[in-house]
């Protein structure tokens, strides 16, 4: 028998649950809010032990400004894209770039390489064994140094003011 | 009254020919892409924002015509938003694991492309690797 120390282990992972609960059933009627109450609180505690230790969130306001980075640079990125594979005379410089990671925690890492590969002009593609070097495959890039300075700058350090420092 | 409606028309369309479109280059992608590794651009990134398009003016649609928020359709785009990068993420780890070729103009040679020597050697003697 499992015997749950607290109540709500992860509070975040509870909201979510019952956010994800609500808009699922498409209704703010009470029993909805009962049954996904029951659900968020008994979830987490049953599950609790399979999950690894996540990084709290540090500075929330910066995780805000950070999505809203992301989303407008989702669309740039499109439109890069687009105009990459609309080009007729197919005029694109792929590279494999190896970027230096500093980040170091499995959650944080993995943030970082869902949102290069959202990104203009990137995708994450492999991430060595030691966790120190992820490997991105660029669409369309000039100089290799400036995209890898850039990437720092815009998404690895606010991820680790967020989550690490 | 009439005005909201129209008005909303135009949005909730303007949002699915915008969300089409992406879509349809995105697939062009495919096609006009080189080698696999350029060919992941598309599906990665541009779907994305075709869907995320299309979901919008269903939210849209939904919400007028049902006169309250319909907010289901969220649950997608963020579904569709954590599982696209994981998915071309995995694509591509297999396809350096088999070393496909990639297109010559490709810049940086990461270790996971090159010919490893001592490997091949390694396996050798299980059988003739050598594959067309």
């Amino acid at each position: 028998m499992i015997r749950p120390r607290k109540w709500l282990p992860m509070p975040l992972l509870s909201v979510l649950l019952l956010v994800v609960w609500l808009l699922l059933m498409n209704s703010v009627a009470l029993g909805h809010w009962l049954l996904g109450g029951v659900l968020a609180i008994v979830i987490p505690v049953i599950t609790e032990p399979f999950w690894e230790a996540q990084p709290r969130v540090k500075k929330p306001f910066l995780l805000v400004r950070y999505f809203f980075r992301v989303l407008l640079d989702i669309i740039i990125a499109n439109l890069e894209a687009s105009k990459v594979i609309l080009d007729p005379r197919g005029r694109a410089r792929p590279a494999f770039v190896e970027y230096p990671l500093e980040l170091q925690e499995n959650f944080t890492i993995t943030m970082l390489a869902s949102t290069i590969t959202l990104t203009p002009g990137t995708v994450s593609a492999h991430l060595r064994m030691d966790g120190k070097t992820l490997l991105i495959h660029a669409l369309d890039v000039g100089d290799i140094d400036d995209m890898i300075r850039h990437i720092h700058e815009r998404y690895e350090r606010p991820l680790k003011e967020i989550f690490e420092c | 009254m009439i005005a909201l409606y129209t008005v909303m028309e135009g949005v909730i369309a303007f949002f699915l020919i915008a969300g089409s479109i992406f879509a349809l280059i995105g697939s062009l992608g495919l096609t006009r892409m080189k080698d696999f590794y350029m060919r992941l651009h598309g599906p990665s990134k541009i779907s994305t924002l075709g869907v995320g398009c299309i979901l919008l003016a269903s939210i849209a649609y939904f919400s007028l015509l049902d006169a309250g928020p319909s907010l289901q359709e969220l649950l997608i785009t963020i579904f569709l938003f954590i599982t696209a990068p994981v998915s071309a993420h995995m694509l591509s780890k297999s396809a350096l694991h088999q070393k496909l070729a990639r297109d010559p103009r490709t810049r940086g040679n990461p270790q996971e492309l090159q010919e490893d020597e001592e490997h091949s050697i390694e396996e050798a003697p299980q059988g003739d690797s050598k594959l067309p």
